[in-house]
């Protein structure tokens, strides 16, 4: 990891955030061909939609509109929101704490269920247990997340009076109802992970088995289980971690339907919110805080590649 | 093209994806005409009626058949989606490949520019677009075509960069001839097969995105059948008749399997150097 290649890599994620802060602008206060008029609805009085087209200054070149807005969102101030009449930055923030707790348990648990899954299934090579793996992972690809979400809802929470079905609690103040009500909401997202880790580690474990240094070790005569553990899954786990970062996106589109089925006031909940209210100034500090945190976690993943992997020489 | 579908056919993942395809097509062609009643037939009387021999799968929460409204929104879901894969692989084929031409420093800019746009996720960006252009069917169908283009140039641009080695792209060069013929006639018909792979797959996703849409409320609006409403629908009456949720539910899931089956059964007769 040169140094080069750090500082080339970290201005790719500012680049990625300014391109995604001109799309969110461009989308949301210049597409429209008069966005006052869809803020304020089609009963609107012409003395209040000229009132906020000055507020808006929908008036000025698209430039300068952007300009003006990027220079405040660049001091953190992403302007006051029209339905709270709160700022929005600190309020986004909070949310995206507690689709974060949601988002980081989820992958732990996919993590905890999936690699072990993945190779057992690579082992089997073909057998019951991988077609059954296979087709576990078929099933989680082709569910959307609110078909899921409704059927675990069903069995776990209304038919088994297992688990709270909506609702959230902080772990924080009450750390059993926390992890009771998060569960649900953890089980969705972690299906459709858990079908996407087995079958990249499936195949990685399978590549790594049929590899020169797997036969090399193996006529050394190591035990298969060194072989296994200390050869095989280093090298197929080094992929997971791309896996992983790109399944933040996934996983940021993700919570904006579990968010809204399981009631948890996160970052999702709170797009949904702005995007029905349609209050400006929350969407473009939403979808901006989204793509960031997708941008710098794949940021982190590719630089916790390079590191793993001393093989990759990127410059 | 028989020759590929023996080698598709030949496949479990294949064979089963077509069987299911198949089916589902003639649920679109044809659902309206077999379906049993009129999918917005009100029946109070048979209000959340389980499913038996007059309803197979069960009514609803105004008495209507839920197998008929599964046939006919048949029609209002999977050709939509396909539509809006089509149009989103088409443009982002057509950006990889016009990268992958161009080239240098060009395709570097025009790469980096569609990872930026890939940081917004699928679902966020047809909502925004959804939200700017307005509710309904039709603009769900554009946000889903938007939202899959960068990811189809991605792909395109990765297989795209070794045709552009090829020599007959470097003697058509040669021969002067101009960028479009370059990009239309000799690199895209020999990149069309990873082309078509992904957006097989990505139909499935379409599908779920499109129902999620609908299912969210900016999609298809009341009274269509389409899938992900009639789980919205459904949800609110879960525990008086969950049949209500499971049969729309295992509609979508199995078109999103088919199409993701036919993408895997695809994948392996298309690339027959990669059998075992």
């Amino acid at each position: 990891m040169t140094l080069v290649w750090f500082v080339r890599r970290l201005m790719l994620t500012v680049y990625t955030v300014i391109v995604v802060s001109m799309l969110v602008f461009a989308i949301t206060q210049i597409l429209p061909a008069d966005a006052a008029q869809s803020l304020l609805g089609e009963n609107a009085t012409p003395d209040a939609l000229a009132a906020l087209r000055t507020k808006l200054g929908l008036g000025d070149p698209a430039w300068l509109q952007y300009g003006r807005w990027a220079r405040h969102v660049f001091t953190g101030d992403f302007g006051i929101s029209m339905r709270t009449s709160q700022p929005v930055g600190p309020e986004m923030l909070a949310a995206l704490s507690r689709s974060l707790l949601l988002a980081v348990s989820a992958i732990l648990v996919t993590l905890a269920v999936a690699v072990p899954l993945g190779v057992v299934a690579a082992l089997r090579q073909g057998r019951l247990t991988d077609t059954g793996v296979s087709l576990i992972a078929y099933l989680g690809i082709s569910l959307p997340e609110f078909v899921t979400a409704t059927l675990l809802a069903l069995l776990l929470s209304d038919t088994l009076h297992w688990l709270p079905a909506t609702g959230y609690v902080s772990p924080l103040e009450d750390f059993g109802g926390g992890i009771r009500h998060l569960a649900l909401p953890v089980l969705t997202v972690s299906v459709i992970l858990v079908a996407h880790v087995m079958r990249m580690m499936r195949s990685e474990t399978l590549d790594v088995l049929k590899s020169d240094y797997i036969r090399a070790a193996r006529l050394k005569g190591l035990p298969e289980r060194t072989v296994l553990f200390r050869h095989a899954l280093r090298n197929a786990l080094l992929p997971v971690v791309t896996i992983i970062a790109l399944d933040v996106g996934y996983l940021l589109g993700g919570v904006i339907v579990i968010e809204e089925i399981f009631a948890i006031p996160g970052i999702g909940r709170a797009l949904m919110v702005a995007i029905t209210t349609r209050d400006l100034p929350s969407i473009q500090a939403g979808v901006l805080i989204m793509a960031t945190t997708y941008a710098v976690t794949n940021t982190f993943a590719d630089m916790a590649y390079a590191f793993l992997d001393r093989r990759i020489r990127y410059d | 093209m028989t020759e590929l579908f023996i080698r598709l056919m030949r496949k479990p993942q294949g064979f089963v994806g077509v069987v299911l395809l198949a089916l589902i097509a003639s649920a679109c062609l044809f659902g309206p005409a077999l379906a049993p009643y009129a999918p917005e037939k009100i029946d109070f009387l048979g209000r959340f009626r389980a499913p038996g021999w007059q309803n197979w799968l069960g009514a609803d929460q105004f008495g209507r058949d839920i197998l008929s409204r599964l046939m006919v929104g048949a029609r209002s879901t999977v050709p939509l989606a396909f539509i809006a894969t089509f149009v989103g692989s088409a443009v982002g084929a057509i950006i990889g490949v016009g990268s992958a031409y161009l080239g240098g420093r060009t395709d570097e800019a025009i790469m980096r520019t569609n990872d930026a746009v890939m940081a917004i996720p699928g679902l966020l960006m047809a909502l925004l677009l959804v939200s700017t252009l307005g509710n309904g069917a039709g603009n769900a169908v554009i946000a889903i075509a938007v939202a899959f283009a960068p990811g189809m140039a991605r792909v395109t641009r990765s297989a795209a960069l070794n045709v552009r080695n090829q020599d007959y792209v470097k003697a058509a060069i040669a021969r002067g001839e101009g960028a479009p013929w370059i990009i239309f006639r000799e690199m895209l018909p020999n990149v069309m097969a990873p082309i078509v792979i992904e957006s097989t797959i990505r139909v499935s996703f379409a599908i779920m995105l499109f129902a999620t849409l609908s299912f969210l409320g900016v999609g298809a609006q009341p009274p269509a059948s389409e899938w992900g409403l009639m789980v919205a629908e459904a949800r609110q009456y879960m525990h008086q008749a969950p049949w209500g949720l499971i049969a729309p539910s295992a509609a979508i899931a199995l078109t999103a399997i088919a199409f993701n089956l036919l993408g895997d059964g695809l994948r392996d007769a298309l690339n027959p150097k990669d059998e075992q």
